[in-house]
């Protein structure tokens, strides 16, 4: 430890110890938020069960056409995130930054889709809440229900979301000064996992809330 | 109530005594355990205080020892298990031939209907040697239902029938608590249960006013035009007509048995189930109809008889036990 | 010993306010989780007076369920759950592993804001008239019914979860990657498996715990329903959820305690421990049937007869890896060199006091005793035996014993002794009659109650007053030991353990040079003589 490089902190012995630390660290937080969403997944899946006609009927409601281009864009964020852990990892600091900015660009775009759907319920009273209506056959309170489940688990998504895209943000800052090199990059290794995790959830939210029973 | 001291509650209930024993059995298995460690740690630190003459030094590992206090912990554990299982089946599990009385908790306050349309506050009169089946609905928070002299306890939900039973086997007067913290006068949640003699219970029965639930349910039923969709033929909704315990087909293709579960929710949530045939047009209730009102229109509903049921299945009395909520 | 440590390394106040060194992380906990102890405990002499008369003759019903509810809130939240963890644990983990620092000091750091942070949330929630759910935040009550600050107070525990996690990821990581060169994993102190089958509880219930207060907060806020019955939602949804932590969250108390016993039963029965791996294993038991244990809180909720029949035989089975604990730590002391002094006092109390309340807890996993005890004083005192009498006695006990670690200070043995008996004593006087009152059928949250009652009420509030007592003392003299205590040496207490090996108080990065072990842990050897740092001069004691 003689030549101790600048990013080693002081409480790690080496670089090996400081990336398995951060690796384990992330992995375990990550852990935690699939519990976080377990949670809502659970309430999902009881209320899936009770009221599987209204839940059908609430979730016809939903623009599958927005989704599905949301789901694309999204994936498409997971693959350039990708492509900028790859870039650091071959120290080429435009590419990082390159893919780190188209992943911000998706996901903003994802974001201001969801923005529009937001506005679009809004728009047709199916926010929950004293303005909600419901014109079907179905019972109002599942559906209210429904549409409660809808907000919360996409509203916790998205701000997963805007969370991951000020870390991006940083992330650029931080590479255009030059910090990060083949041989450290941990930082744009753990927001990709992060972000990967994000559009995992997303994986799971789209078919159970867009596409279950829709036909 | 005698206001002496007391160590050990009064017991009132063929249960109670079944409890205790079980009880006791805990204290004996807590006592002897709880002397043992303290004896050992008494022991063990006097004999070997520092300084004392004692034979010391760090004994191997035994896993004999291991196994042992491992194992012996897991067999009274399965005893306690299987025991409190037992108890508790007995306690879940009314008899068929139940007295059932209508319970509804409401902050804070219990109301309680007895089958011939006497009403009480605060207050529940049951007959001595008789199994009692309560079922019981909240109007708001989560209340729960507590008779201690009886060892019996169960939470009354909103939007959900609970029920419990008990046979008391002692007259006299006995606490009735609400157990489940509902709000600013929780501790006010409470009552009596007075355990009488059959005579007096029956001499207390007809000396109470009230309409049988059954009839009140006939006037609600007319009040709020229940019949003017529900026909017998023809209707833009269900005939009613010997509806309880018979298998409804549902729009979704499903079918469910109506029972009280499902006839509450078809009155405040009608469009949960849409019977196979029919429209979703019936308004909710909800806010018109307080769950005695509920209780009610269903007693009435009870007594419709059915002209040869079509889709047959007709269960009978002894099955219109609420689901519970094991969701 | 070197003038230079963790303490006067630097005086500047943000030096504390933006440290890194989990060591003054520890003292930063410490006197926050102090002063939020005396908040909970000013509530429980209040509602403890109430409960002296059957009549509710000293405090309005409103104003004795925001009692009830901010005692429970703050103990649990802000005093119990940090208590050994955030104190301790930062403090001795990275110590015990032979490291300079957790893994992540900054966000270490983090945590302690996030904690304060929701300190205030709790100031603000107490400010703005008190919350009056229960620390359980039952719905529909907490989400509709009630009428106080449910929201600050639901936020308040949200963040503090948000704290703790990433205490626990923190403790996590750092066992896994940073011991000492020869620490491994079974040469660890109990206390570290202790702390790490804590962090997984802590990990992968406490996001639960908030996704379930986050959605009571959401139902409230905006009025949508996610748990409205009205229309169509479970009530007990919202209780699965809060159990799923909320019963983890007992582990997540009494697990770390446990490891402080571990650590204070060999130091003074001069012993190795009897059974390492049964009692490291028998933790992470702990921390894993913890999780599928949380319908025992639910018997009479309505929950399914058979959710009730799995429950209670999973329940059960918890019974196993406790026993093991206290039958190991147990046979310790036999042939020992038993040094009866202040933290090992607490160290016996503890075993004495978590048999109990693990033994009324198999009352409580009894299905058909439960039903009649559930939400009775019987519980109140049951896990007041697990929470007070185990973790708040190990507290304790780690206070005394790592003092002289953490300040450089020795304590005054004879003052320890004595508050240590008396809290024993007052400890029991106040719990034990809550057990008859709960098997009586005197339920819990009532601040009136049946004039029958009152003499055993009486006694419980007699023994809350000698406890109160019992807490004031050592505050007292601790603090003044601060100033007037003798120096400590490294090792006071001729302990094993590499935070020994660490100056008193340590250095900034704890040790001069990593350590490397060698040995085995618990190197106690019964047969030589010892002699205490405490046990010098100023007090007359006779030494073998």
């Amino acid at each position: 430890m003689s030549t101790t490089p600048t990013h080693l902190a002081p409480q790690f012995d080496d670089a090996e110890q400081q990336q398995l630390a951060a690796t384990l660290g992330m992995w375990a937080f990550l852990a935690t938020e699939v519990l976080f969403f377990g949670g809502m997944f659970a309430g999902y899946g009881v209320y899936r069960a009770w009221y599987p006609p209204t839940w059908a009927d609430a979730s016809r409601h939903l623009d599958l056409l927005l989704g599905t281009v949301n789901t694309a864009v999204l994936l498409t964020s997971s693959l350039t995130v990708a492509l900028a852990v790859h870039a650091a990892q071959t120290g080429s600091r435009k590419g990082v930054v390159r893919n780190l900015s188209l992943t911000i660009l998706f996901g903003a775009a994802f974001l201001g889709v969801k923005a529009y759907e937001y506005w679009h319920k809004w728009h047709e009273h199916h926010v929950p809440g004293a303005t909600f209506e419901w014109h079907e056959a179905s019972p109002s309170g599942p559906a209210e229900l429904f549409f409660s489940f809808y907000f919360v688990m996409t509203g916790f998504h998205a701000l997963h979301m805007v969370i991951g895209l000020g870390i991006l943000a940083w992330l650029i800052v931080q590479a255009r000064r030059d910090r990060f090199d083949a041989e450290y990059y941990t930082p744009v290794e753990m927001t990709g996992l992060y972000w990967h995790f994000v559009d995992i959830v997303w994986v799971f939210l789209f078919p159970l809330l867009y596409l279950i029973d829709r036909t | 109530m005698d206001s002496t001291f007391q160590l050990f509650p009064e017991s009132a209930s063929q249960i109670a005594d079944r409890v205790d024993a079980l009880y006791l059995f805990l204290v004996a298995v807590a006592l002897f355990f709880t002397f043992l460690i303290c004896v050992l740690i008494l022991y063990f630190g006097v004999k070997y205080r520092r300084g004392s003459l004692a034979e010391r030094g760090n004994p191997p590992r035994s896993n004999l020892l291991e196994l042992a206090w491992a194992v012996v912990p897991f067999l009274l554990s399965m005893v306690m298990f299987v025991w409190g299982a037992d108890v508790f089946y007995d306690i879940k599990t009314p008899p068929a031939d139940a007295l059932q009385i209508d319970v509804v908790g409401k902050q804070w306050m219990w109301k309680v209907h007895h089958p011939g349309g006497q009403s009480e506050i605060n207050q529940l009169h049951v007959p001595l040697g008789r199994p009692v089946r309560l079922r019981m609905v909240s109007e708001d928070v989560i209340h729960s239902f507590y008779i201690p002299a009886f060892r019996v306890k169960q939470d009354v939900l909103p939007g959900y029938y609970t029920q419990m039973w008990f046979q008391p086997d002692r007259a006299g007067t006995y606490h009735l608590f609400c157990a489940e913290y509902c709000g600013t006068e929780h501790a006010q949640m409470i009552g009596s249960v007075i355990v009488l003699e059959q005579d007096a219970f029956a001499d207390w029965l007809s000396g109470e006013t009230g309409d049988p639930p059954e009839v009140a349910g006939a006037r609600l039923f007319e009040r709020h035009r229940c019949g003017s969709c529900h026909k017998a033929q023809g209707g833009s909704g269900p005939s009613l007509a010997g509806v309880f315990g018979r298998r409804v087909p549902l729009k979704s293709g499903e079918s469910i048995v109506a029972d009280e579960q499902y006839l509450r929710s078809s009155i405040l949530n009608p469009q949960q189930h849409i019977v196979a045939g029919f429209q979703p047009l019936m308004p909710s209730y909800q806010g018109q109809l307080n769950e005695s009102d509920v209780l009610k229109i269903i007693a009435y509903m009870k007594t419709l008889e059915g002209n040869a049921s079509a889709s047959g299945e007709d269960t009978g009395d002894g099955n219109d036990q609420p689901p519970e909520t094991e969701n | 010993m070197s003038n230079r440590n963790y303490l006067n390394a630097n005086y500047n106040v943000w030096s504390w306010f933006f440290t890194t060194d989990h060591k003054r992380v520890a003292i930063l906990y410490l006197i926050s989780i102090t002063v939020f102890f005396l908040v909970g405990g000013a509530a429980a002499v209040l509602f403890r007076l109430e409960l002296m008369t059957p009549e509710g003759d000293l405090v309005l019903p409103e104003t004795y369920n925001r009692l009830f509810t901010l005692h429970g809130i703050v103990m649990i939240f802000f005093f119990l759950i940090p208590a050994v963890p955030a104190v301790f644990g930062n403090f001795l983990l990275p110590m015990m592993i032979g490291a300079r620092d957790l893994a992540f000091p900054k966000l270490n750091l983090a945590s302690w804001y996030l904690y304060s942070l929701s300190g205030l949330f709790g100031v603000w929630v107490i400010l703005t008239g008190g919350v009056d759910t229960g620390w359980t935040f039952y719905t529909p009550y907490s989400t509709t019914y009630g009428n106080t600050s449910v929201l600050s107070a639901a936020i308040a525990a949200f963040i503090a979860g948000f704290s703790s996690i990433l205490t626990a990821l923190n403790f996590l990581v750092t066992t896994h990657t940073m011991r000492a060169p020869g620490m491994t994993w079974f040469r660890l102190p109990l206390f570290v498996w202790a702390h790490y089958a804590m962090s997984l509880v802590v990990l992968l219930g406490t996001p639960v715990l908030a996704i379930a207060i986050a959605l009571v907060g959401i139902e409230r806020a905006f009025h949508v329903g996610i748990f409205d019955p009205k229309l169509g939602g479970d009530p007990l949804l919202f209780q699965h959820l809060f159990w799923f932590y909320s019963h983890p969250a007992v582990y997540i108390m009494v697990l770390p305690a446990m490891g402080v016993i571990s650590e204070l039963i060999t130091c003074f029965a001069r012993k190795k421990i009897f059974g390492y791996t049964f009692i490291a294993f028998s933790s992470l038991a702990i921390a894993v049937l913890g999780f599928l244990v949380w319908g025992h809180h639910m018997f009479v909720s309505g929950q399914s007869m058979y959710a009730g029949f799995v429950f209670s035989f999973l329940s059960m089975l918890v019974a196993v890896p406790s026993a093991v604990k206290v039958f190991n730590w147990t046979a310790t002391l036999y042939k020992g060199s038993v040094i009866w002094n202040t933290p090992m006092l607490y160290a016996l109390g503890f075993i004495g006091l978590f048999t109990m309340g693990g033994l009324t807890g198999l009352f409580l996993a009894t299905l058909g005793v439960d039903v009649h005890v559930h939400d009775t004083y019987f519980v109140v005192a049951h896990f007041h035996y697990i929470m007070v009498g185990g973790s708040l006695m190990a507290y304790l006990g780690a206070l005394h014993f790592w003092w002289p670690k953490m300040t450089g200070r020795l304590y005054p043995e004879g003052w320890g002794r004595i508050s240590a008996i008396l809290i024993f004593f007052g400890f029991n006087l106040t719990f034990f009659p809550q057990f008859v009152l709960g098997y009586l059928g005197m339920p819990r949250r009532y601040h009136v109650y049946p004039e029958e009652w009152q003499i055993l009420n009486v006694m419980s509030s007699a023994g809350a007053s000698i406890l109160g007592v019992g807490y004031l003392l050592p505050l007292g003299y601790l603090v003044w030991s601060l100033r007037y205590g003798r120096r400590s040496g490294k090792n006071p207490w001729r302990a094993s353990g590499l935070e020994w090996e660490a100056e008193s108080p340590p250095i900034t990065h704890n040790f001069h040079k990593t350590p490397i072990v060698t040995g085995d842990v618990y190197d106690y050897d019964p047969t030589e003589p010892v002699e205490l740092e405490t046990e010098k001069h100023p007090e007359k004691v006779t030494v073998q």
